[in-house]
């Protein structure tokens, strides 16, 4: 009975997928019926499917298939012409056998479920061409002979299957593991290699470090399939969809062999299939409003996949009527999601974001399809939850783009190691953007604060920052004074991570952490280092919100808003020193440049101080003795080049010290030359270039009288 | 009926768990903490490539904390289709017991104790409670790290037949 079962099994199997083939073709037929190919591959699925139910005893299966057999050999002999009734009765079959296959696998037989209906169906459109509807087979005989007959079509269809073998998923899945610790294994050996003089050693070292990562790679390829067998499903759904809510709806597909890891096309499956779903019930509008519009009649759902930088990325693309932002706000506001407050400040990006708020639907009306407030948001978190990110974009008219990225493979990845609080993590480098080093004193300055939340600026823009160590509540980081910033990406927006120590990249093995430890939402699993020690895995989303670097919050806009304010009031100051004692500071950009002089350059027109500079003929004032200060004559002396009203000065200082950038409240005046702030926490005089400038004028008008 | 079982000490007192629960004693580890997790998750350790979940028992029976220079033992346990470490004092010898040694935890003990031991052997010379494996390494939301007060509460509440409903919530 075992031999069997075994030969049930790969019944099933084959049939599956068989059926699977027979949607696909089916819907594609009815686009194009000359497509004679197509029709043959049909007939061969479905006839091999009742020749082989008929040889296991499967009768009701085999009379279903018959039927349809009868019908599409009517078609490929194009006796019949395909309309829509026979694709829909032919659908109809595949769902019957469907069903039939499904009970079988479970109870072992056809349950007692009445097919009367699909084989009327298929027989209604068989009489519809005046051609008597073939007889039922009788008996075993004409199993034997359609058994012998589908050897020899198999063989003519054979393309590529003998190459190929079927391997159960569970071997693979063992196989990778045992690679994965190959891996490890591996890591731990080179690590020895470091410290080994022996070449023939280190020789092998390598050899063996090449063949495991080819190996690996081997090993994930088996596991790799086309984006296809899950797209495949597809138009059939589009096309029950669309005739069932009476629109027109033609679906493209770019790139389906596209390919990736097997559990993770198991896990976009659900995902996408709702948001083609959604696309089609929603999105895309009925052919009297399309018209209405100026569109086509039929719509067009487009999916795109392609490969980028080790991600693979997903476009699903209607032209249908696109989101409302403000439909996307009422409702926000009338699911009591977001307050009014909230609602009107909330940016277009934000909005669109909240279609995969939980209890979230702008449909108007709920269909049995969609519209339920279920959805959107299951498919952000299981797209989320293999490391992707989905992202919305719609044009109110023109239509909605959803794009959603997410990793080739979840098993196997490279990593970042740093430490942070004696502890080693590894980072994914997915969402690994850059790594910035500030060094020393630079490290004390570079972080800034807003109202206690530490930014950074990076080239210019406003990076925010959390400590891992605060965060994950290590113990205490030494000072060592660099910083170290780890910037990161997660759901589009940049953040930086503060590490006492960047390590190295390393190929690491994910493994999942047990369950007691699931639900902490900053860990994406744990790892083996080559030491054999383990090193958690961040999950730079779950650590972003904990923190709340990235939060789509009110709080968030309001911070944004003062962080402009904040900026706006701050600016760039020179500090330098000029008498014996006490800082001066100039705005930076009253400065043009900051130079040194030998003090033989310095030459005399008239009464005064000049040097050539550029071919031009500066003037210089000497900052200190303009203020009535005592100061030394240096050489070289260093001037800080000035301009007003369109003419350039050298304003000698005793020492340039630093640049700062930060807001300066003035204190109090003191005359027209300086008045003092506090930078740096020292008093500091603010040089007023203009008010020097004129003193020197007044000095040198009276000298010259 | 003889069961046998593999003993440890915890802190003075002398526990049990049923030998087909263990799968292996491994000597002291090298623990990678985990930060935020749950007080009773010690942290991760690497028993052959395989990473296993470190589990405080002392902190869930509620007991003083280990000292600094005492290195634990792993008694490796299979449990739910998962391998977790029981960090141990010392381990013990495996004894044999007969169902006739075992009386329920007497009314005196309480709390977290209590909710954990399913009972005692009155073996010659010692006690041996039986740990209750099954309520030890239930997963415990954070918002109720100390589930003592709630065991016992319930207790209070629907007598002290309820544990196995207590159980029941408790997932």
């Amino acid at each position: 009975m075992g031999e069997m079962d075994d030969i049930v099994r790969e019944f099933i199997v084959e049939s599956t997928e068989g059926l699977d083939q027979l949607d696909r073709d089916l819907v594609e037929l009815e686009k194009d019926p000359s497509d004679g190919d197509r029709l043959a591959r049909i007939f061969r699925v479905a006839h091999t499917i009742k020749g082989t139910s008929g040889v296991l005893g499967f009768g009701k299966m085999e009379a279903v298939a018959h039927v349809g057999e009868n019908l599409l050999s009517q078609l490929r002999d194009r006796k019949l012409m395909l309309t829509q009734g026979i694709t829909s009765a032919l659908l109809g079959m595949v769902d019957a056998l469907r069903t039939l296959l499904a009970d079988i696998e479970q109870s072992g037989t056809e349950r007692q479920r009445d097919y009367s209906m699909v084989i009327a169906n298929l027989s209604a459109q068989l009489a519809g061409g005046n051609i008597a509807a073939a007889a039922p087979p009788t008996g075993a005989s004409a199993p034997t002979a359609a058994v012998n007959r589908e050897a020899q079509t198999g063989n003519s269809s054979g393309d590529g299957t003998a190459s190929s073998i079927r391997v159960d998923v569970g071997l693979i899945d063992k196989v990778m593991t045992l690679v994965g610790e190959l891996v490890l294994a591996r890591n731990q050996i080179l690590q020895f290699t470091a410290s080994e003089q022996d070449a023939s050693f280190t020789g092998a070292a390598q050899r063996l470090n090449l063949i495991t990562t080819e190996l690996q790679e081997a090993v994930m390829k088996t596991r790799m399939q086309p984006i296809g067998n899950v797209w495949n499903k597809l138009p059939r759904v589009v096309r029950d969809l669309a005739a069932g809510c009476g629109k027109h709806v033609r679906i493209e597909m770019e790139g389906s062999d596209t390919e990736l890891d097997k559990t993770i096309i198991e896990a976009i499956k659900d995902p996408l299939t709702h948001i083609v779903r959604n696309a089609v019930d929603h999105g895309i509008e009925s052919p009297e409003k399309r018209r209405a519009a100026g569109k086509p009649e039929e719509g067009v759902l487009r999916l795109r996949a392609y490969h980028e930088g080790g991600q693979v990325n997903i476009e699903i693309t209607d032209d249908g009527g696109g989101i409302s932002v403000e439909a996307v706000r009422e409702r926000a506001k009338q699911r009591g999601l977001v307050s009014a407050d909230q609602a009107a400040r909330m940016s277009d990006r934000e909005l669109m974001a909240m279609i995969f708020a939980p209890g979230f639907s702008t449909a108007e009306k709920v269909t049995n399809v969609s519209g339920r407030g279920v959805g959107m948001d299951v498919v952000k978190t299981n797209i989320e939850r293999i490391g992707g990110s989905v992202d919305v974009q719609s044009a109110p008219g023109v239509g909605t783009a959803l794009k959603i990225k997410i990793p080739l493979t979840l098993a196997i990845i490279p990593a970042l190691v740093a430490t942070s609080g004696g502890e080693q993590f590894a980072i994914p480098q997915v969402s690994l953007v850059e790594l910035v080093r500030l060094d020393g004193e630079q490290g004390a300055s570079a972080i800034e604060s807003i109202q206690g939340a530490p930014v950074y600026r990076l080239r210019g823009n406003l990076l925010p920052l959390l400590y891992l160590d605060r965060e994950l509540r290590l113990r205490g980081r030494e000072k060592s004074g660099a910083v170290n910033i780890v910037v990161l990406q997660a759901d589009d927006r940049q953040f930086g991570m503060v590490v006492d120590e960047i390590n190295d990249t390393e190929e690491i093995v994910v493994k999942p952490l047990g369950k007691l430890l699931k639900g902490l939402p900053c860990f994406a699993g744990a790892t083996i280092m080559g030491d054999g020690r383990v090193a958690l895995i961040l999950d730079v989303m779950g650590l972003a919100q904990r923190a709340q670097v990235v939060a789509e919050s009110r709080a968030k806009v309001t911070a944004a808003s003062a962080k402009t304010e904040d900026a706006s009031k701050r600016s760039a100051w020179l500090l330098f020193r000029a008498g014996e004692e006490g800082c001066m500071a100039m705005p930076l950009a009253d400065v043009a440049r900051l130079e040194e002089f030998a003090a033989a350059k310095i030459e005399h027109s008239g009464a005064r101080e000049v040097v050539q500079y550029r071919g031009d003929i500066l003037p210089l004032v000497r900052v200190a003795e303009v203020l009535g200060k005592k100061s030394q004559r240096r050489d070289p002396v260093q001037v800080v080049v000035s301009s007003c009203n369109g003419r350039s000065f050298a304003l000698v200082v005793d020492e340039i010290q630093d640049i700062t950038e930060q807001e300066v409240r003035v204190q109090d005046a003191n005359g027209d030359e300086t008045r003092a702030a506090i930078i740096q926490e020292r008093v500091t005089d603010l040089a007023n270039v203009e008010g020097l400038l004129a003193a020197v004028e007044r000095a040198t008008a009276m000298v010259s009288a | 009926m003889e069961h046998q079982f593999c003993t440890f000490h915890l802190a003075g007192f002398f526990y049990g768990v049923e030998v087909e629960q263990v799968q292996e004693i491994i000597r002291q580890q090298e623990i990678t903490p985990v930060p935020l997790a749950p007080e009773v998750v010690a942290g991760l350790i690497n028993l052959r490539g395989q990473i296993v979940t470190a589990f405080d028992l002392r902190s869930r029976l509620g007991l003083p904390a280990r000292g600094v220079d005492e290195r634990p033992t792993n008694v490796v346990v299979r449990h739910d289709g998962e391998a977790v470490s029981l960090l141990v004092d010392e381990i013990g010898d495996v004894v044999e017991v007969s169902d006739d040694l075992f009386e329920a935890p007497p009314d005196t003990l309480h709390g977290e104790a209590r909710a954990l031991t399913r009972g005692v052997y009155k073996l010659p010379g010692k006690l041996m409670h039986a740990l209750d494996l099954d309520t030890a390494l239930l997963q415990k939301t954070s918002g109720r790290a100390r589930g003592s007060e709630f065991v016992q509460q319930t207790i209070q509440r629907c007598g002290a037949g309820a544990l196995a409903q207590t159980r029941g919530s408790h997932q």
